[in-house]
């Protein structure tokens, strides 16, 4: 708690000034793409986003084991925190990518693999949420949805391949391979990894205040629970 | 302002969106944690009192 | 064991209600869809295996909270709890009840509803072959948010909410398999990985629930 509050603040402005700096290039001062126009300046949100939207489960799949095998409190907390920011970028990747996908495949939304993916994701999110606000006793929450994690992280994976199976896509491939042969060119290429910083760090950021409240909430009650006992 | 020529009206709006439910979950973030820990400080003054 | 599973079985026939529920619920589906997408048969036969196949998932939705809501009640769960039975094995036989007083009987009607839906008739044995593959898996899965939910005033929906995601492989392989078999178009893969789905969970959800149902009865 001590440590998280002393890293929050720097972590917060970090997350700021490159957030801003990422996307004031990216909107700014990047050239337009010969083919898709302005559009893809969409590219410094949506990316971004969708990195973090899957970080941010696998983040609360380790927090999860961790709770279930260390019984650290802090851990589920931390699982519980970052499912609504999770759940937000995965809002934006889909979002953005309806935009994006409206001018360039001339359609709001098609049944492609990726995107079908994200709505999956964004269901098992919210399920999870539900579970985490229909139990009132913390540590049987927070048991039941590390075991609802765990069990969902294997089916969202197997969705990503059924979802795969049932339709190939229009989903362009990997933008961002290491080799260079692959990624897009570096004038988009740095200010999106800037951007990919900033939004690793303001979710970072979001989640430790996320979680610094949880442990507040938790203190809460215990001394509540306390005055109703004396 | 760059020019954005005829796609415009579709990145102004992804950032838009974007730019709005960032806002919306860091606001509700720092909502949730001052009222907390102004709960927290206000129990915690009673019970040392 | 077995008289885990035969105690669930005459439960079930004797209250009725559970596995008939189901099965008016499937009919249901199969009548209002062409209702609300108009008469064109040729339009029905596209569908059918989809329709037949999500109608198949939402019945057998409709009687999960069953599965250990009723036990959790009136205490005999805790009872269980406590036998020598262990509960990987317990939650194994009522996932086997509840498939046997849902999953069977909707694999055996499917092929009749199939018939009003005008399933072409290269359809049919990938349709029954496909539901009995995918159902157990069904059956599985919802034990597990089942378990999950057990303890829960008002489990149902939130029940659907956490089951329906974590069916959707389930569908699209045996929607898929239905699809591929009516086109004439090789369907072993799609029932392959439905089984697989199918002996995986069988594997090892019944672990994860009776997890879940320790710390709920804790």
């Amino acid at each position: 708690m001590h440590l998280s509050g002393r890293f929050l603040p720097w972590v917060a402005a970090i997350a700021a000034i490159t957030l801003v700096a990422g996307l004031f290039w990216g909107f700014f001062l990047t050239p337009d793409d010969y083919r898709q126009g302005s559009t893809v300046k969409i590219i410094y949100l949506h990316v971004p986003t969708a990195l973090m939207a899957i970080n941010g489960w696998f983040m609360m799949l380790v927090a999860s084991l961790i709770w279930l095998i260390r019984r650290h409190h802090v851990s589920a907390l931390v699982a519980k925190a970052a499912a609504p920011v999770g759940m937000t970028m995965t809002l934006i990747a889909l979002a953005t990518g309806a935009i994006w996908g409206e001018p360039m495949w001339g359609t709001w939304w098609a049944w492609d693999p990726r995107l079908t993916s994200f709505l999956i994701l964004f269901l098992f999110y919210l399920g999870y949420q539900a579970l985490w606000h229909a139990i009132d006793d913390p540590d049987t929450a927070a048991d039941l949805t590390s075991v609802l994690c765990i069990v969902g992280s294997v089916f969202a994976l197997l969705s990503r391949y059924a979802v795969l199976f049932w339709n190939q896509g229009l989903h362009q491939g990997a933008s961002l391979s290491l080799d260079s042969q692959q990624h897009v060119d570096n004038v988009f290429w740095v200010p999106l990894v800037i951007c990919m910083c900033g939004f690793g760090l303001a979710f970072l950021a979001l989640v430790l205040v996320r979680t610094r409240t949880e442990i507040r909430s938790r203190r809460l009650q215990a001394l509540l629970l306390r005055e109703r006992m004396a | 302002m760059p020019d954005l020529g005829k796609y415009a009206d579709a990145v102004l709006a992804a950032y838009g969106i974007s730019l709005c439910l960032l806002a919306a979950v860091i606001a509700l973030s720092w909502i949730q944690s001052t009222r907390m820990r102004r709960r927290l400080e206000e129990v915690e003054g009673r019970s040392s009192e | 064991m077995i008289a885990v599973l035969t105690r669930d079985l005459k439960l079930a026939i004797r209250s009725g209600g559970g596995f008939g529920l189901g099965l008016a619920f499937f009919l249901l589906i199969a009548v209002l869809t062409p209702l609300a997408v108009g008469a064109q048969s040729d339009l029905h036969a596209r569908m059918a295996p989809g329709i037949l196949w999500l109608g198949a998932l939402l019945s057998c939705l409709l009687s999960l909270d069953r599965i250990f809501a009723l036990d959790y009640e009136d205490g005999s769960l805790e009872l269980l709890a406590t036998s020598p039975v262990p509960m990987e094995g317990l939650v194994a036989m009522k996932s086997l009840a509840h498939w046997i007083v849902t999953g069977l009987p909707l694999t055996l009607l499917a092929p009749v509803l199939g018939i009003i839906l005008a399933l072409p008739a290269e359809g049919y044995f990938w349709l029954v072959v496909s539901l009995a593959l995918g159902t157990p898996a069904l059956s599985l899965i919802g034990a597990f948010g089942a378990a999950l939910t057990v303890g829960l005033k008002r489990g149902g929906l939130l029940l659907s909410l956490l089951v329906l995601p974590l069916y959707v492989p389930t569908l699209i392989f045996g929607a898929e398999a239905v699809r591929a078999g009516t086109s004439g178009q090789p369907a072993t893969t799609a029932l392959m990985f439905l089984a697989a789905i199918s002996a995986g969970s069988a594997a090892l959800l019944p672990f994860a629930s009776a997890y879940a149902l320790r710390i709920n009865l804790r």
